[in-house]
């Protein structure tokens, strides 16, 4: 082919090109949200409570452990999965049970679960299980809230006041 | 008959096709891809740099210089922002093409197996890079990845503490910023570009520069597309609010939206499922894996052709292991050997002439397809050849079948490469009685074995050893590449050089005859 008509024919590849490129590098767009939708993300870090007391080591207990490990408390690492729970309006809508990581599962647990919710007034009840030798919710809130377009409400806890936030 | 072709690599030719009719084949962009590639990097590195002058680091100031340079700076930051962008979409799309290239001529598989494997992690490598930048402008999209990517991040195993906790109001500070900013202009690409050197660890004479004028035309594509459709932000990231609509870069964010269904993971198990898929895909199944080239001390002088024109850096110059008068032998690593028979080709010692009447033994060989049997199945195929205008075929495996060709004046012989044709076999064959010699193989520019092409032609020309000798007859040598889809031009070309050699013939009888009645004038 005459070289002078492969430059039309270039232009063109070179126009398809182009047009992949800038449609997928931009369209089609994605919708994450409703316009009638809002998110409410449950975040926060916390550590359960131990699964056992410490307990106080007895003289004998003592004596036949070597001298540079005599802790007078026994204290077992393991700590309590934290359970939580979000409920909107009294429908359950956020559910996480959160196994202490580590290898002796002694570590705080990190909470970040978010739900996608209508906008509008809605009651938020929070219940939170730390400990497993108790039966039922160690911390617990509720709360009236009034959910815009595309808000992010995200429920804190706050482990120094054992109290919930909401922001 | 011509072996079937299957579906995918036909599409593939017809596109390959396409493009040669409208870039020739020295420029079509197929057989560029990688150096395609190559330049849009360059593109991508040298707007970043740009861009990284006027780009402030911060939760606070990145939003506003990147709209200071899109929007008051639109002429020169606006421009390379968007080149920065198109360009790295475009480096994507090549990559994308690249594979598939290489998976519908099954150039994956064997000896190949090295720069696959590598290759499917390179791509990730350009990916994250990608990711990284988006996050950067931190725009609503910004956030969208960041948070995102938190969460994928969150769900490995490994991670401890929420990363995802980070992007909400009054946690985020400069510090994480400023790592992604590393990230993306040190760290990743340092990362891509030691990717890169392994993908092309195996191979020899490595191109890294796209042809020109390809490159010319690259370039002010881009830049039409930067200067029509510049590359704009989504609003500002908010911490308190929830980016509902989005304009995503596919090729780069499109796994996000499976987070929207899936857990983080998921999202991992298929990804990284698809990832080792891809990985395994050279042995699904394995290719038969051929015998390696085989030195032959006594007739290697070490003079180092083969090795200067092995294509996978298969053959490496030591010192001479025997008491020959020689400094160097070749060695062959057989994990690196391809089987092309190129070496053979390069070999001063394959000349057909020498050793007429025994055995041909040259300095490197291929012990399935020896350089006496190519000899003597030349010579017998010729020696069958009926009528005035005879023709002996060279083809390559990988190429059209010339199988079909195969007539009463006509001889076929397929080697593994037609960079495996010593340039004295040519000749030979027409010292055979071969009145015209056809050779033919891969398309221009598109290899199987990459180099054998464009070695034949050096030689042909006189720019590579061994050179074809002067007293060859060149008018009555030819050579014209054919795919496995180009039968019918192959065959047109061949019956037009056919028809050329007969009136060669013709003429030289003419010749002959009146230099005859000259002499008998005389």
């Amino acid at each position: 082919m005459l070289k002078v008509l492969r430059y039309p024919l270039q232009a063109l590849n070179y126009a398809v090109f182009m047009l992949l490129v800038w449609y997928f590098s931009a369209a089609p767009s994605y919708t994450q949200l409703q316009p009638d939708q809002a998110v409410v993300t449950v975040a926060f870090a916390h550590a359960g409570k131990r699964i056992e007391e410490c307990r106080q080591l007895s003289q004998e207990e003592l004596a036949r452990l070597p001298p540079n490990m005599r802790a007078p408390m026994d204290c077992p690492r393991e700590r309590s999965p934290v359970t939580v729970e979000l409920l909107l309006d009294g429908e359950l809508l956020i559910e996480e049970v959160a196994k202490a990581p580590g290898l002796y599962n002694d570590l705080g647990i990190d909470v970040y679960r978010s739900a996608k919710v209508p906008v509008g007034e809605h009651t938020l009840a929070v219940r939170m299980n730390d400990n497993m030798r108790v039966e039922g919710p160690t911390y617990t809130h509720e709360e009236t809230v009034n959910l815009e377009p595309a808000q992010l409400l995200v429920i804190d806890f706050n482990s120094e006041t054992g109290s919930f936030v909401v922001q | 008959m011509n072996k079937r072709v299957n579906p995918i690599k036909r599409s593939y030719l017809l596109l390959e096709e396409w493009f040669t009719l409208s870039f020739g084949s020295s420029w079509n962009p197929l057989y560029h891809l990688g150096t395609l590639a190559f330049f849009f990097f360059w593109i991508v590195l040298i707007s970043g740099i740009y861009l990284f002058i006027f780009f402030d680091t911060s939760i606070v100031g990145a939003y506003t210089s990147v709209e200071y340079m899109t929007h008051e700076q639109w002429y020169a930051g606006g421009i390379m922002r968007s080149l920065h962008r198109y360009a790295s979409d475009a480096a994507v799309v090549t990559i994308l093409l690249h594979m598939f290239r290489e998976f519908a001529l099954d150039r994956y598989r064997g000896f190949r197996w090295w720069s696959w494997v590598t290759g499917v992690p390179t791509l990730w490598f350009v990916i994250t890079v990608g990711i990284t930048g988006y996050w950067l402008v931190w725009d609503e999209l910004g956030l969208y990845v960041a948070v995102l990517s938190s969460q994928l991040m969150d769900s490995l195993p490994l991670m401890s503490g929420s990363m995802s906790r980070d992007f909400l109001a009054g946690r985020l500070t400069d510090r994480l910023f400023t790592l992604m900013g590393f990230l993306h202009l040190l760290g990743q690409p340092i990362l891509l570009i030691f990717a890169i050197w392994l993908h092309v660890k195996r191979l020899s004479h490595v191109e890294v520069t796209a042809p020109r004028g390809l490159a010319v035309g690259s370039f002010l594509a881009l830049m039409a597309l930067s200067l029509l459709v510049p590359a704009t932000s989504h609003g500002p990231a908010d911490l308190t609010k929830v980016p509902a609509v989005l304009r995503l870069d596919w090729f780069y964010l499109n796994v996000y939206p499976l987070l929207d269904k899936w857990p983080g993971e998921q999202v991992w198990m298929l990804t990284t499922s698809i990832t080792v898929l891809l990985m395994l895909m050279p042995w699904l199944p394995p290719k038969k894996s051929e015998r390696v080239a085989e030195v032959h001390l006594d007739n290697c002088n070490g003079c180092g052709q083969c090795a200067q024109d092995c294509p996978f850096d298969a053959i490496s110059i030591q010192a001479r292991t025997d008491d020959a008068r020689w400094e160097n032998e070749v060695v062959v690593d057989p994990g690196l050997c391809a089987s092309c028979g190129i070496c053979v080709g390069s070999c001063h010692s394959s000349n057909p002439f020498r050793h007429a009447k025994k055995t041909l033994e040259t300095g490197i060989d291929m012990p399935q397809f020896p350089i006496d049997d190519i000899r003597t199945r030349t010579e017998s195929a010729l020696s069958e050849l009926k009528g005035d205008t005879r023709i002996m075929v060279f083809g390559c495996d990988n190429a059209n079948d010339i199988e079909a060709l195969r007539a009463d004046n006509v001889a076929v012989l397929s080697l593994f490469c037609t960079g495996m044709l010593p340039p004295t076999l040519v000749e030979y064959a027409q010292r055979q009685g071969a009145d015209g010699v056809f050779i033919t193989g891969c398309r221009t520019g598109d290899c199987y074995f990459r180099l054998g092409n464009s070695w034949l032609d050096q030689r042909f020309e006189g720019k590579r050893k061994p050179a074809l000798r002067q007293r060859a007859k060149r008018d009555r040598i030819t050579v014209y590449r054919a795919a496995e889809t180009d039968t019918a031009k192959l065959r047109r070309r061949l019956a037009e050089f056919q028809r050329d050699i007969a009136a060669l013939n013709q003429e030289e009888a003419v010749s002959r005859s009146s230099q005859d009645r000259e002499a008998g004038d005389a």
